[in-house]
């Protein structure tokens, strides 16, 4: 490989043409379709956001995390009742809401980055199912079962109501497009190179002079507060919390699209999370059997894809250079 | 006890394989509601006991050959993988069976109860005490005490030297997976009588078992007993008296004692 200054200015013009056109499409979308196939856009903004929030424990830190789900609906919950019981607006209840997911993730932090590998897993697991025990149990603050419901869209000023799909998809789109783009900022700055060289050997990294374990906390937080803001989102666009948002469930489906799309590409969850939404709302469609399909999914990728989406590409790539 | 029957399993198979088994839970499902099919096409629960959980058995046997060999050592697509086949059989259970809960009558022999200091204890739940420290029992001789247990520690301590050594770790591996989904299926079936068989109970009985195993330490007998011992009475106690934070009460203490000793009580890192 011979990287020259000129191929790579050539290939940074070329993410900039791709972003653009990105930008574009996503901008003239509305205009095209139905409000259903909005809906799904937008549930695959946000959920691209969550999934690529989580990649930045599992792929880039290498810390499997299956209790990514109770950030999510913390932040779901503190939205909800923060706009409903005292009526705050979005500008209040949105950044309250990230700062309590803040908080929480801190306190698990401390608690689940005493352990790793397999330990991780179950503790982080086990905490988020404190979290859904509380949702679940606490019936006078959360409503228990039946959730939240009328969760108001947010309105930017009395007279500037969200409550339409285009404008609300607008607002979708530019907070879930800027967290994006601070992951990506996030991933190549010196903190995302130390992150991945934290996964390929913690000893090494901290023999280099590396305070591991504040890296891994600012990781955990990081990836903690932007699943928060997708969560957020979604309690607004769904109007509706319930204890589903931080079930089990909900963290082994973002795993899921993690791992689907190539975990530590960030884009590859983001492509996971997008067909993923989409195959539900398909395959729903059709058969009430959908952990059933799901289910094969998970042992598919595992069997056959364990690169990802963006693995599999890489590696069709690679031998047609070879070839 | 029956959450000891559980978590030995998944204790033992973390223990031997490192592989975390998300499918334990379905196993102890899958195992009450067979068990169930026998009693009643039998009519006997020693029958229903034996073939349920050597059904269950060679399911696990199957997983095992043909799915997580692959991936020895490598988390996620284990993860991934015993996560599928968790969803799988739930929504097979809930297709054949419904998604009503289903009663088992307990066997006649163990009907009735025990009068002793002015307390009743029914028969049957001091049957399953016993039952319980009678595998435990079983156990512990059969990896102290006999040669497939010090076969098996060698595989642990040392995968390759065992290898070199003639003995065949594919094989044991097997076993214990099977050996471990027997053990979830025993505590599906003798757990029926009690707590009935309901969907859900397959996610319950993961969490109340990984919770046992984190307190106890991973791989260890002794801390799966002890972490049986502690979660049970605190779910009991914790039901009573704070039901609206019954889950709380179990994994507050839990994550207390992992920031104490985050390998578990008796685990070793």
């Amino acid at each position: 490989m011979s990287a020259t200054g000129a191929s790579s200015s050539a290939k940074s013009r070329g993410i900039a043409a791709i972003f653009l056109l990105t930008v574009i499409l996503f901008a003239v979308l509305p205009y095209l379709l139905s409000t259903y196939y909005l809906g799904l856009v937008i549930e695959i903004l946000i959920f691209a956001l969550f999934a690529m929030s989580l990649d930045l424990l599992i792929g880039y830190t290498g810390m499997a995390s299956l209790g990514h789900a109770a950030y999510f609906g913390v932040a779901a919950y503190a939205v909800g009742l923060l706009s409903l019981k005292l009526h705050w607006s979005v500008w209040s209840a949105l950044p309250a809401a990230l700062i309590i997911v803040t908080l929480v993730a801190a306190l698990f932090g401390l608690l689940a980055l005493r352990t790793r590998g397999s330990y991780f897993l179950m503790i982080t697991l086990a905490l988020s199912q404190v979290a859904w025990g509380i949702a679940f149990g606490w019936h006078s603050l959360t409503g228990g079962d039946d959730g939240l419901p009328d969760v108001p869209r947010p309105a930017l000023a009395s007279d500037w109501s969200l409550a339409g799909d285009r404008s609300f998809y607008f607002f979708v789109l530019l907070l879930a497009g800027t967290g994006m783009l601070l992951l990506a900022h996030v991933a190549m700055s010196p903190f995302g190179f130390a992150l991945r060289g934290i996964r390929e050997s913690e000893t090494r990294m901290q023999a280099l002079g590396y305070n591991v374990w504040r890296y891994k906390f600012a990781a955990f937080i990081l990836a903690a507060a932007f699943a928060g803001l997708a969560g957020a989102l979604y309690a607004y666009y769904n109007r509706f919390v319930s204890p589903d948002y931080l079930q089990v469930f909900r963290s082994a489906e973002v795993l899921l699209m993690v791992i689907l799309g190539g975990a530590g590409t960030l884009i590859g969850p983001a492509i996971g999370a997008a067909v993923i939404v989409l195959l539900e709302n398909v395959i729903s469609a059709y058969t009430e059997r959908w952990l059933i399909v799901i289910g094969t999914i998970y042992i598919l990728v595992a069997l056959f894809a364990p690169g990802g989406i963006i693995g599999f590409i890489r590696e069709l790539r690679g031998r047609r250079v070879k070839s | 006890m029956l959450l000891f029957l559980l978590a030995s399993g998944l204790s033992l198979i973390f223990g031997l394989m490192k592989i975390l088994n998300l499918t334990h839970g379905s196993f102890y499902l899958l195992g009450g509601y067979f068990g169930l099919v026998v009693l009643q096409k039998t009519g006997s629960f020693v029958l229903a006991v034996l073939g349920a959980s050597l059904a269950i058995a060679l399911i696990g046997i199957i997983m095992e050959r043909f799915f997580l060999r692959r991936f020895h050592l490598q988390q996620l697509p284990q993860v991934l993988v015993t996560f599928g086949f968790l969803f799988i059989f739930s929504d097979i259970a809930t297709v054949i069976w419904g998604a009503n809960p289903q009663s088992m009558p307990r066997p006649e022999l163990f009907a009735g109860s025990l009068q002793f200091n002015g307390f009743y204890y029914p028969t049957y739940r001091l049957f399953i005490i016993g039952f319980g420290l009678f595998v435990a029992a079983f156990l512990w001789w059969l990896q102290d005490g006999t040669r497939i247990g010090a076969m098996l520690r060698a595989s642990v301590d040392n995968e390759e030297i065992a290898r070199a050594l003639g003995i065949n770790v594919s094989l044991l591996f097997t076993l214990v997976f099977g050996l471990g989904a027997f053990l979830a299926a025993l505590g599906g079936v003798m757990g029926g009588p009690i707590l009935g068989v309901y969907p859900g109970a397959d996610f319950e009985v993961l969490l109340l078992g990984f919770v046992v195993v984190i307190i106890g330490g991973l791989g260890s007998l002794k801390g799966a007993l002890v972490g049986g011992l502690i979660v049970g009475l605190l779910d009991n106690f914790g039901k009573v008296f704070f039901p609206e934070l019954a889950l709380f009460t179990i994994f507050a203490p839990m994550a207390l004692i992992l920031a104490i000793r985050p390998a578990g009580l008796f685990g070793r890192e």
